[in-house]
């Protein structure tokens, strides 16, 4: 589904992937850990084609990214990224970035008809946000926010979803909701996920497998059971800090 | 006095439309760098014997050229580049007035703005670049939709972004330079920014602030207008003060302002 082989990844001096190689195999749940400036983010914008590889081999859904990825391929990638500070003045409600999602497969100069708002209904039903459909998006919490985000996802009708820390700055309560919705969403439709998490309890129990990267590396990979070990964990976050204050 | 009234429609409508994009994305100081490259242009062109029409549009689109990659590119901040740009221009355009020989009434028009010696070309082109404005944001409204919301959300959906937002730039320099002998190089930026401010504070339908917008937009200039008429004063300032006037406006009876204030007290509610 997903093949990435030695990508390297620069901005500018900064060098965001160093070689790294990663394969995700049809309805697998990959949850991608480690500290901050790893590289987590820019391994999910090459999956989408956003970001730009340096060197190196991307192949998503059986087409070669190298030269960024067509239209057509983004389409079936559904991407939930980190978007923070939504201007609360806004001009855009929870239903019409929901039905954003449908844009793409509708292409230009097509408006949305009977069927895209249906499909924008049951999803703004399955994320539990249909009371707030008609709700201006800035006026949402950072919770409501990243519902209609993955929603939002979910309309393109994905084969892949890509998660970018989606319980970032969440409360607890919100945070157990979103991973429980996560877990959710793959299973019953059937979704190959990458999912960027700082989460480790919750990732550990929902994921196939976690990938643990450090400094633009890959430092290890596996089951969660065999990675998250305390040991590990130490060395990929630092000395300072103890497994305990992971979980 | 007809050419005037039907100048004020269409730059009202094509710049206010314009300034919804503008506004929504936070380009302000984006429009003011092409807005100033317009009028640089226009006065290159003078100097040099052609078109003022035709150097504003070269001069914007350089501008355009310019500051999209470099805002894009996430290297430094973009007001640092824009501010460049913007000076650089402003730079340009008072070193062509100074070369311009004999008397300077055909700068001070373009910077000031004559809405009321339009010509017969100029109207024509008003009106090309009002429908070519108003059609392009009636086909693809779902995909400028999407842009204003995010970016690389957009581009994730596989909606083409990037064209979408490089065009509302160059369409945004296009409003300029038609818009330029009426209004003026100096005060073209408030006629789009003004009408478009005001609507952001009364609603939160994208739909509706583009009407929106677009009423101010002519409200503006045909009050402009009469006020001008009536008390012999420049239209193009006038214009200019009266959507700065309805800002106001807009601003004091914003329902937006409520949430604001409701925010407010419970913030103080909560810390006591």
């Amino acid at each position: 589904m997903i093949t990435i082989k030695n990508a390297v990844v620069s901005y500018r001096e900064d060098v965001a992937l160093r070689g790294v190689s990663l394969s995700v195999k049809k309805g697998e749940l990959v949850g991608i850990i480690g500290p901050n400036g790893a590289g987590k983010t820019t391994i999910l914008t090459l999956v989408n084609g956003l970001g730009k590889l340096l060197k190196g081999q991307v192949q998503v859904l059986g087409c070669m990214l190298n030269n960024g990825c067509p239209a057509y391929l983004r389409r079936r990638i559904g991407y939930v990224p980190q978007i923070h500070n939504i201007d609360p003045r806004m001009p855009v409600n929870a239903g019409e970035v929901v039905m954003m999602g449908r844009y793409g497969r509708l292409g230009l100069l097509r408006r949305p008809g009977i069927l895209d708002r249906q499909v924008v209904e049951s999803l703004l039903s399955l994320v539990g946000m249909s009371h707030l459909a008609t709700r201006p998006i800035g006026h949402l919490s950072g919770g409501e926010q990243q519902r209609v985000a993955i929603a939002r996802a979910l309309a393109q009708e994905p084969d892949i979803l890509l998660l970018d820390e989606p319980t970032t700055g969440l409360d607890r309560r919100a945070r157990v909701e979103i991973m429980a919705l996560v877990n959710e969403i793959h299973r019953t439709r059937n979704l190959t996920t990458l999912m960027v998490t700082h989460e480790l309890k919750t990732a550990s129990a929902i994921c196939n497998r976690l990938v643990l990267m450090k400094e633009g590396r890959i430092w290890s990979q596996g089951k969660p059971e065999d990675v998250l070990q305390e040991e590990v964990l130490d060395l990929l976050y630092g000395d300072d800090n103890k497994v305990a204050n992971y979980f | 006095m007809q050419n005037a009234i039907l100048a004020g429609l269409l730059g009202g409508v094509a710049c206010s439309l314009i300034g919804v994009f503008v506004v929504t994305m936070n380009l302000s100081f984006i429009g003011v760098a092409i807005a100033h490259a317009a009028f640089a242009g226009a006065l290159c062109g003078a100097w040099l014997g052609f078109s003022p029409q035709a150097g504003a549009f070269i001069f914007s689109l350089a501008a355009v050229a310019v500051i999209g990659p470099l805002a894009d590119r996430g290297e430094f901040n973009p007001d640092t580049p824009i501010g460049i740009i913007f000076s650089l221009t402003m730079g340009l355009a008072f070193l062509f007035m100074g070369l311009l020989p004999g008397p300077k009434t055909q700068a001070l028009e373009l910077l000031w703005g004559s809405i009321l010696t339009v010509n017969n070309f100029d109207l024509v082109l008003l009106f090309i670049v009002a429908v070519i404005v108003l059609t392009l944001v009636m086909l693809f409204f779902k995909e400028i939709q999407a842009v204003i919301f995010h970016r690389e959300a957009a581009l994730a959906v596989g909606i083409p972004a990037n064209l979408i937002f490089y065009s509302m730039l160059f369409l945004t320099g296009s409003v300029i330079t038609a818009s330029l002998r009426s209004i003026g190089g100096l005060l073209i930026f408030n006629l789009i920014l003004n009408p478009a401010a005001a609507a952001y504070q009364l609603t939160y339908s994208l739909r509706i602030m583009f009407i929106l917008s677009a009423s101010f937009g002519i409200l503006s200039t045909w009050l402009g207008l009469l006020i001008s008429y009536l008390f012999n004063t420049p239209s193009g300032a006038t214009i200019v003060l009266v959507s700065t006037v309805i800002f106001i406006i807009a601003a004091a009876f914003s329902p937006k302002r409520k949430v604001k204030k409701w925010k407010n007290e419970l913030e103080s509610a909560l810390k006591n």
